[in-house]
């Protein structure tokens, strides 16, 4: 077995474990708790990202997920007060149908996916290409490139508006 | 899990159990913020698949198409986090039983 693939192995198990203890921690039900699983699991996605030779992806997925996103989490988390919800219980009715239901759509799409006969005859590319990757943002997807920074500037004006004390 | 040589069908494996806990995060937690937090789950399923995917068919646009899910991402918490301390503010619970006001 190549380096490659223990490494694969080990991030994807904790990719998924750090994520299912973000879902249903056994211990606490501390949305903190979560929040900081939740980090782990992107930076391991970020180990799967460089696996697959898209750095560029890994970096911006650790600066901007685990960095700018999480930090807005905990902010609110913070800001609200949140300490009832270790006091709630699950519904039994409503976890049994969400296991089973998602347990289902687990297993139609594995199935689906290792009946497919998709990994037949791909060879991946040598190299990573952060450099082709940006040639490719800003020529052929300049367009979207701009109007995703509209998109920000919106975000950001929805945000200020949400936030005031009295809407005028 | 049979160890073979790791290929495409094992990334996508990994993104569909990852979509799946955040279908079940969002089915089972009644906390507003924790499932907010497994849509992310789930948005990172799908920029996993699209990686792999653009990695074993040699083509960059899944990876493009990664770096805008991940700004569009970064603008929906910031516009969802706002709503929730909004709504916080307005009823004094984050959670979702307690938000029926449009119930029939």
């Amino acid at each position: 077995m190549a380096i490659q693939d223990i490494f694969f192995y080990l991030f994807a198990a904790l990719t998924l474990i750090c994520a299912f203890l973000v879902v249903a921690n056994p211990f606490t039900r501390n949305p903190v708790t979560s929040a900081m699983f939740l980090v782990l699991s992107i930076i391991s996605m970020a180990g799967l990202f460089v696996l697959l030779h898209a750095f560029f992806l890994a970096a911006v997925q650790i600066l901007v997920y685990a960095g700018a996103v999480m930090v807005l989490f905990l902010f609110v988390i913070m800001l609200l007060d949140l300490k009832e919800e270790a006091r709630r219980h699950y519904k039994t009715f409503g976890v049994v149908t969400g296991v089973v239901s998602v347990g289902a759509l687990l297993a139609i799409a594995v199935r689906a996916i290792t009946t497919s006969g998709l990994s037949t005859g791909v060879q991946p590319q040598a190299e990573g290409a952060t450099n082709a990757l940006g040639k490719l943002l800003f020529t052929q997807y300049l367009l979207p490139f701009e109007i995703v920074s509209v998109l920000l500037l919106v975000a950001m004006v929805g945000v200020i508006l949400l936030s005031k004390k009295d809407l005028k | 899990m049979h160890l073979t040589p790791v290929g495409l069908e094992h990334y996508l494996i990994v993104s569909a159990a990852l979509f799946c806990l955040g279908v079940l995060g969002v089915i089972m937690r009644r906390n507003l913020i924790v499932m907010y937090m497994s849509l992310e789950l789930m948005l990172n399923a799908a920029n996993l698949a699209l990686v792999a995917f653009s990695r074993f068919n040699n083509n960059l646009n899944g990876q493009v198409m990664v770096f805008f899910i991940i700004t569009v991402a970064a603008a929906e918490v910031a516009v969802g986090l706002a709503l929730i301390v909004a709504l916080f503010r307005k009823r004094q619970t984050a959670h979702v039983e307690d938000l029926t006001s449009m119930k029939l």
